[in-house]
Formats: structure tokens, sequence, C-alpha cells
């Protein structure tokens, strides 16, 4: 095997995006083909079936459950308010009735004579699914949902916490290397979505969420301070359903990390553009990273489009990012993928990559621990 | 086809989440061997989107390296025609996130984990166990189910004759939720009842239109008496039928195997049930992966198998740091390190699971972090591996002084025979000695206990093997299993002599006399805190083990034990540090026992 594949993260200028916008259930598309949509433009909708509230109705009249049909008020399939009785006893001669009223307002679902329970069902909860990016829609799944295709600058991050959020893009003071701190904030940065360096201190992330900041996009953030925003130790790297104002999206990893300069000047080339951005991170079978969609304008596309054929996986030549100790975060151009075993200083006896760091050090490192840069 | 059919080559594949793992087995000389193993990426999620391209991949890999002709374009050759096809295919698969399950009993401490068992032991992974007395409302258990969306549910409740309204109102609940399974929008979601017989009728007329249905004997028909096996049978039929069904390119792969496709895990458990039933051992074995770890055990004959679902080495290795606290993974780490520092290392492996340490750093903190996902899961297994709850227990005027309640533990580290590691931490470790260490540091075994690593995870293909049903071929493919079990699937680590009890610091504990194969003789003393390795090849070798009195290795306190231990790969490990396990509460101190162990055992480079 004359190369290795690990698939890296898109750093692309230009390239079509697609996304997929379906609903949780089947329910009405809004959206039409070939429509132009904006990314808060809702595409589709529908009603998930209400909570289910479950009465014990044996209980509370002190009946056998077996006779409790015959005491229901109200049918399978009745409309009910909260407070309305479900079921009623006779009493004695019409005096000492026993009664059990709805807890909520919904449906009758079912009446049970082995238990003795009443399930009501609440109304439906509507559903909206917005577009989320700019742009045209290419296909409609009936019922389902449509796709979404847009011409744009898309960045891949490792690591991100929060969901879909849209702002102009702007950039904190300093470069790819700097420390992103409480002052590095203003009111100007209300709703935007902000591009920043090396690394966020929490007491930064703090004050950029007390500010409406809509994301932030940095190199680095202390794993231990996660808990601080999140309120709970993250244990697997399933996040997108925090409910936090101020998306965060780590384009290089934990601790401190300067952005890959490619990133960086990609997106301070955009300042000003209006973006997507999505923190949602699955890293499992069907792994999700999050992403930064910047739409282009016919004016600004050239038609070279960055399709890059990774399928053949890092080769001599590749650029490649080193993503575990010693050398993590740096940038290298692969020399060499010898194909015999080499022995680590670890003594693990792995497949190996000779590589060339910017300063023109050559180290050899596990192509394990290589990721391959995908830019265009 | 006449019974007892020859088997002349053998081909097993198990499909994991990652990579699919083929091996092609043969008879040799009248003995059934491993012949090449060839892997491929799993191919269940998209682009692909069907398991029988990774599978073809790994078969491919395997022809390629033992040069012999398996594959006809996508068909696989069979039966073997000179030197090409194979006799038999068999395959598992955990692809896809495996089997996912919600079980469910009246009573969580009883029925309910009776029902949690079955499923376990059948492979599966059990999101949440739903009892009348979880302390929850209705509605709170219908919006689980429907967040969790299982692939399969076991409902369970009641001995026969005993509650039915009980019984009735988990079926409602399990109604009223609509549960939609994961995969196949349009199929129903299959139900297993194994619970009261005298429910059946209400939990029929409940669940029969919204679900797929089917009933088996009751889980606990009395409450001395747990009947898991109906259960496990149905789940795995179940699995092959609907859950697998559905799953991308299964219903092909199903088409190719000779046997049903068994769940990873429940191949896996399958095996180590027989193996410890066979030789009539108590044996425990642990499987760590990225997101999982698996332990199976058999003490005093009764099966069990734990899930810790989110302790593993990659993908949930933060939820280990969790779980354990940064303060007890620190105690292994022999050298001062930051703490941010080690806690964002940690974290970029949770985000780039695939990457492998190169420095020894590294290698040591990744170790450690081992040992505690291991004494977690260890501590999940001890608190499931129970003996029955809720029972009567006659008891004699002996027990006046000594009450033991239901449900203790049946782990006895003191009978078990046989521990075997795998996954990739303990499997892939550069020296053995470190597996060796890991596993003798997490789940301290006490008296002697044999040590193996499944060096290419091949339990699951010999599980599968191993439990073939179809009577023209079962005799052999068990044969079949056992061999390669008993010659290429197991790395022999040698045997841990822990002697347990208490003494002054800085006494003995033991006297060991060991003669070897070729008649040497070799004494140790093993003093209080310390660690003695004798390296002796895997040969069976004579041991006379005099305790110090106080101290028992196994035959009771201050008792001799003469006994046929093993050597193997690290050789026999005296273990002197005591039970339970107290490191120095001063760091210099601690660092200086973890490099004095280290150097004893040879763990690392200098």
């Amino acid at each position: 095997m004359a190369h290795a594949y690990t698939p890296g993260l898109k750093v692309l200028h230009e390239t079509k995006v697609q996304k997929e916008r379906q609903l949780p259930m089947k329910g009405d598309v809004l959206a039409e083909i070939n429509a132009q949509v904006t990314p808060s433009d809702v595409v589709a909708s529908t009603h998930i079936p209400g909570n289910v509230r479950m009465v014990n109705v044996a209980n509370s009249l002190n009946v056998e459950a077996g006779d409790v049909p015959g005491y229901m008020t109200e049918e399978i399939g009745a409309e009910v308010k909260e407070g309305d009785m479900l079921a009623e006893t006779g009493g004695l001669f019409g005096f000492f009735k026993s009664s059990v009223n709805s807890p909520v307002a919904g449906t009758v679902e079912s009446v049970s004579s082995v238990t003795g329970q009443v399930v009501i069902r609440e109304a439906p909860i509507p559903v909206e699914v917005d577009a989320y990016i700019r742009g045209i829609v290419t296909e409609v799944m009936p019922e389902e949902g449509v796709i979404i295709e847009t011409d744009a600058a898309f960045v891949q991050g490792i690591f991100g916490i929060g969901g879909e959020r849209r702002g102009i893009l702007d950039v904190l003071e300093g470069d790819r290397e700097s420390v992103v701190n409480v002052d590095s904030f203003s009111t100007d940065h209300a709703g935007k979505v902000l591009i920043g360096g090396a690394h966020l201190t929490l007491e930064g992330y703090r004050r950029a969420q007390k500010l409406g900041v809509a994301a932030i996009v940095v190199g680095g953030y202390n794993y231990s301070d996660l808990k601080a925003i999140l309120g709970y130790t993250l244990g697997v790297a399933i996040t997108g359903s925090e409910s936090l104002t101020t998306t965060l999206i780590l384009t290089e990893g934990f601790g401190s990390v300067p952005m890959a300069r490619r990133t960086y000047n990609l997106l301070i080339s955009h300042i000003g553009a209006s973006v997507s951005v999505n923190g949602t991170t699955q890293i499992r079978a069907g792994v999700m990273r999050p992403e930064i969609i910047i739409p282009l304008d016919v004016t600004e596309l050239t038609g070279e489009h960055g399709e890059i054929d990774t399928s053949t996986g890092i080769d001599e030549g590749s650029l490649v990012r080193v993503i575990r100790e010693p050398f993590f975060g740096q940038l290298a151009k692969v020399l060499a993928l010898p194909s015999a075993l080499d022995a680590m200083q670890s003594e693990a006896r792995v497949r190996v990559a000779r590589v060339e760091l910017p300063d023109g050090t050559v180290y050899t490192v596990p192509r394990a621990n290589l990721e391959l840069v995908e830019t265009d | 086809m006449g019974e007892n059919r020859e088997l002349k080559s053998i081909l097993a594949t198990d499909c994991g989440s990652t990579t699919t793992k083929a091996i092609l087995i043969e008879k040799q000389d009248g003995e059934y061997r491993l012949v090449v193993r060839g892997e491929a990426p799993t191919t269940v999620e998209a682009p692909f989107e069907d398991v029988t391209k990774g599978v073809l991949n790994a078969v491919m890999e395997v022809e390629e390296l033992c040069g012999r002709k398996i594959l006809d374009g996508e068909d696989i050759i069979s039966p073997q025609n000179g030197q090409e096809g194979v006799d038999l295919y068999v395959s598992t698969s955990s692809a896809g996130g495996g089997l996912q399950m919600m079980v469910s009993g009246v009573v969580k401490a009883m029925t309910g984990e009776s029902a949690e068992r079955a499923a376990l032991g059948a492979g599966s992974i059990v999101m949440d166990v739903l009892a009348s007395n979880d302390g929850r409302l209705p509605h709170q258990k219908i919006s689980r189910i429907r967040q969790l969306r299982p692939d399969m549910i076991l409902l369970s409740g009641g001995v026969d004759g005993g509650t039915v309204s009980h019984v009735a109102e988990l079926a409602e609940i399990i109604n009223a939720a609509k549960p939609r399974p994961r995969f196949g929008k349009e199929y129903k979601l299959p139900v297993i009842y194994a619970g009261n017989n005298k429910a059946r009728e209400a939990v029929r007329d409940t669940l029969e239109e919204t679900t797929d249905l089917s009933m088996v004997e009751n889980i606990r028909p009395v409450l001395e008496l747990e009947n898991l096996k109906p259960s496990r049978d149905k789940i795995h039929d179940l699995f092959m039928e609907h859950v697998m069904a559905q799953a991308p390119g299964y219903r092909k792969l199903m088409s190719w195997t000779d046997a049903p496709i068994m769940p990873t895990p429940g191949a896996v458990g399958y095996l180590i049930e027989m193996i410890a039933q066979k030789e009539d051992i108590t044996a425990m074995g642990v499987d760590i992966g990225g997101a999982t770890t698996d332990i199976f055990s058999v003490f005093q004959g009764v099966f069990n198998r734990t899930v810790s679902a989110n302790l593993g080495m990659s993908y949930s290795i933060c939820n280990v740091l969790a779980e354990a606290t940064l303060s007890n993974i620190l105690r292994w780490v022999p050298f001062g390190i930051n703490e941010e520092d080690l806690t964002n290392r940690i974290a970029n492996k949770m985000i780039r699971p695939t990457t492998i340490p190169q420095s020894l750093e590294d290698l040591k903190i990744e170790q450690a972090i081992a040992r505690e996902a291991l004494r977690l899961s260890f501590i999940q297994h001890k608190s499931f591996a129970v003996s029955l709850k809720g029972i009567q227990i006659e008891r004699t005027i002996s027990d006046a002084f000594e009450q033991v309640g239901t449900g203790g533990t049946l782990v006895d580290m003191m009978a078990l025979d046989l521990l075997i590691g795998s996954g990739g931490v303990l499997s892939h470790a550069p020296r053995r000695n470190q597996a060796a260490r890991m596993m003798i540091d997490a789940f301290l075994p006490e008296g002697i206990t044999q040590l193996a690593v499944d060096s290419i995870f091949m339990m699951p293909q010999l599980g599968v093997l191993a439990k073939i049903q179809q009577d023209e071929i079962k005799k052999n493919a068990q044969e079949a299993a056992l061999h390669v079990f008993d010659k290429d699937c197991l790395i022999r680590l040698g045997t841990c002599i822990a002697p347990v009890g208490k003494v002054k610091k800085r006494r003995p504990l033991l006297t060991a006399t060991f003669t070897l194969n070729d008649g040497s003789l070799h004494e140790h003393q093993l003093m209080l805190g310390e660690m003695i390795r004798i390296e002796v090849p895997f040969e069976e070798v004579e041991a006379v083990l005099q305790p110090e009195k106080g101290i028992d290795v196994g035959a009771g306190s201050g008792e001799r034990i003469t006994a046929k231990i093993y050597g193997g790969a690290v050789g026999i490990v005296l273990d002197g540090r005591g039970r339970p396990l107290a490191l120095p509460e001063d760091d210099s101190e601690r660092m200086k026992m973890l490099k004095k162990w280290s150097a004893a055992l040879e763990e690392y480079p200098e």
C-alpha cells in the first residue's frame, strides 16, 4: 500500500454545498423546486404527536379496572380540556359521586380494562425546518423535506458546541496565533460570526455570550473549561443540541493551537459576508464535523470548484497536518511513505511517513497521526 | 447430506463498526488452524451503504495473502473445489452500532434485571431498563422510548400466575410511545414478551396491532429460577430477521452465510461460556474498544456479560476521565505532568480517535487511562453479575453470625482461573508485559490466575462457528472453533500469583518454588509491596506455594498449595502488592513505586 488515508478537514475556496433539510417525520414541504431561499425561510413543517399522560382512573375512583370503561364520561377519540371530567361513579342514590378530571388538554386515546388507566394525548407539537443557508432548492422530497444547493466557500472545524447560527463574518483583533480573551470583544460584535486566533479563554467566551455573539471560530479551547459552558463534563463528542446562544467552533483541537494559515486566510478574505455555521459534532461511525458555509455571489465565482480527489489518500507530496503530540497542530509535507513498519519511541511498530515541517526539519510520524489537508 | 460433513476450510468474517475482519481456517494434518487474516474498512455507511463491499474487500485480502481463490466475482465459491473456495462461511456483526435494545420488567431489581441479563447475554446494548418501580412517571417513560428509538424491546414482568396489571401497564406505555425503529421507516418494532404467562392475553390485546409481537417462555417463571435462553434465542432470531435485514446490504450477506449472523458480543460470550463449560474453569474476558468495554464472565457456572457503553479508549475516552477523575488516572502516571495539558491531550484523542501514541510518555498516559477504563467497567460488572434477588434462602444456625443477603456478586477473584484481554490497547501494546500489568492493576486477580490476550480479536468468528446448529456440520464446526481458539487465538501471557491477607510492612508473604520442564528449580520469596517476574515460556510448571500465616493464595490462610501453572510470553508474575491495591499518597513515593514495579516487569525501555 503506497498511500494512507485519514480523511481530513475541508478548507475550500469554492465548492458546491448541498444541505438536506428534512422533517423528523412526514409533513408538508413548503418550498418549490428551483426556488431561491434565504436562511430564515421555512421550507417544511409538520406536527409531531403530542406528549402522553396516563391517568389511573381505577385508583382515583376506587373501582375495579374492569369497570372503568363503564364509568367513562368521555369516549375514546373525544377531545378534552384541562379539568374536563373523564369518568364518574354513580354514587349512592345520586350522592357521594367520585370523578376524575383530565390533567391536561388533549384527546382520549385509550381506556384499559386491565390496568384501569386512561391515556390522554396532548395536542400535536408544531415543527418547522428553515433553509439554514442561502441557495436554490434543487430537490423536493415529498412530505419529507428539500435539498438546497449553493456555491460557497466551505470550512470544517474539528469540534464544536451549539447548533445552527447565522451572522455577518468578522475578525477579532490580532492574528491566527493570538489568544482571544475578554478584551477582544465589543458591542459591535453582537449577532456576528467571529474569527479568532489560537485560543479562546473561558472569560472571553462568557463575554461574547453576554454580547450576543452568534458564533466564534477559533483554533483551540481548554477541555477543562468546556464544563463551565455546558454545565456538565462532556464524555463523548456528540454535540449540537446544547441550548447555547453562542456557537463555538474549534478548527484545530483542544489547547492552544494557532489556526491553520489556510483556514484563517480563507475566512478573513470573506469578512462582511453573511454566513451560516453549525457547531454540531458527532465523532462516531458516520462522523459529523462543525462547518462554516459562506455562500458566494455570482460575481465571486471562478468556476474552479475545489473538488479534490481524496480517494487516493495521503501520498508523497501531500499536505498534511500532524494531529498528535509531539508535533501536534503543525502542517507538513509528506516526503516519503516507506512500506516497512517502523518502531516509534513508544516501541509500537507502525506504518510511518517521513514529513517535512515548515522550518525544514524532517521527522518520522505514524501515518495514523496525520490528517490530509483538503484545500483547493 | 450425511452426518458430519467434512469441513476442509472455513471462512469467517466479523463486520465491526469500523473494520471488517476475515479469517481463513483450514484443516491441516487432522487439526484446524488459522491460515491468514485480512481486513478492510466496513462499508455500512455512506457512500457505500452496503456491508458486503467491505466483506468482499476483506476476503480479497485473504485471497492475496494465502494465494487461494475464494471469490468468483461477488460469490463465495462453496464448497471447496480443489484449491478454490471454502466449505463454510459464517459471520458476526456489530456494524451500525450493533443491536440496541430497551428492556422492561415489573420490579427493576428482579424481572428488570433478568431481562437486562438476557439482552446483554444475547449481545445487545441495553439503552434503558423500564420498570414499574423505577420512579419515573408514565409520560417520562413514554418520552424516553421515543427519544431512544431502540431496535427491539424485551418486555418481561411477573412470575407465572403473578401480577397482570403491572405488566399490562408496561405494555400500554410501549403502545402509547408508538416506537419507531432506527432502520426501515415502514416496519413495526419487534417486541418480545417474556413475562407472566397469565398476562399474555392482555399484552397481546395491547401490542399486537402496533408492534411485531412475539412471545416466549417467562424469563422468571418463579422467583428462584431465571430462564434466559428462550429470550436470548428469540433476540438472535429477530436480530437476523428484522434489525439486520433492514441495515444496508445485510439481506445479501445473509444469503451468503451458511449459519445465522450473530451480534459480535453474543458470539464472544457464547465462546467464553463454552470454553468455561468444556474445561470446567471460571473464566473472564474483557474487550476494551474505542467506545465501549465489554466484560464476559462465567462464575459458578453462570454466564454474565456487561457493556460499559461509555468507557472506551477513543470516542468515549473523556468519559473515562469524567468518571474515573483526573487524580485516579494520574496515580498510574510515573512522571509529573501539567493537568490542563493532560486533559487537553485526552480530549484531542476523543476528537481524533484513530491516532496512536508516538512518544513513550504518551503511551504511558494511554495505558494509565486504560487501567481506569478497565477498573470502572469491572466495578459495573461485579455489581451486575449477582445471584438472583428476592429469593428465599434456607438458613441454618451456622448462618446466624454471618448472613449474606440475596443478590451478592458472583465474581470471586480468588476463584478465577483464566482472564482474557482483547481490544487495541491490550492486544497491540508494544510489549506483552504492559498488557499483563494493565490487566493485573485493573482486575486485581487473587491467588493463581492465568492471563491471555486475543491478539487479533478472533473470538467473534470462533463464537459463531461454535454455535452452528446444523446437525451435519455442528461437530466439525465446534471442533474447528476449539482447535483454533486453543492454538491460534490466544497469546498466553503466563500466570499471576497474588497472595492476599494482612501482614506487617516489609514482611515476606510467600515462598514459591517452581519446577520447569527442563527440571530446573526456581525459588523466590515475595515481600510485601514487591512484584517479581520469572521468565518462563508457555509450558507446564509445577508450583509449590507456601504462604505465611494470615496469607491466602487459594487454599486458605497459611495453607500450602501445589499446582500446575503455565508460563507464557510474560512468564510468571508474583504480585505482592496486596488487595485492595493502595498506592502511596505522596507523589514522589508513588512514582518511585510505579517505576520499581515497571522495572521488575520490564514494561518499558530504559
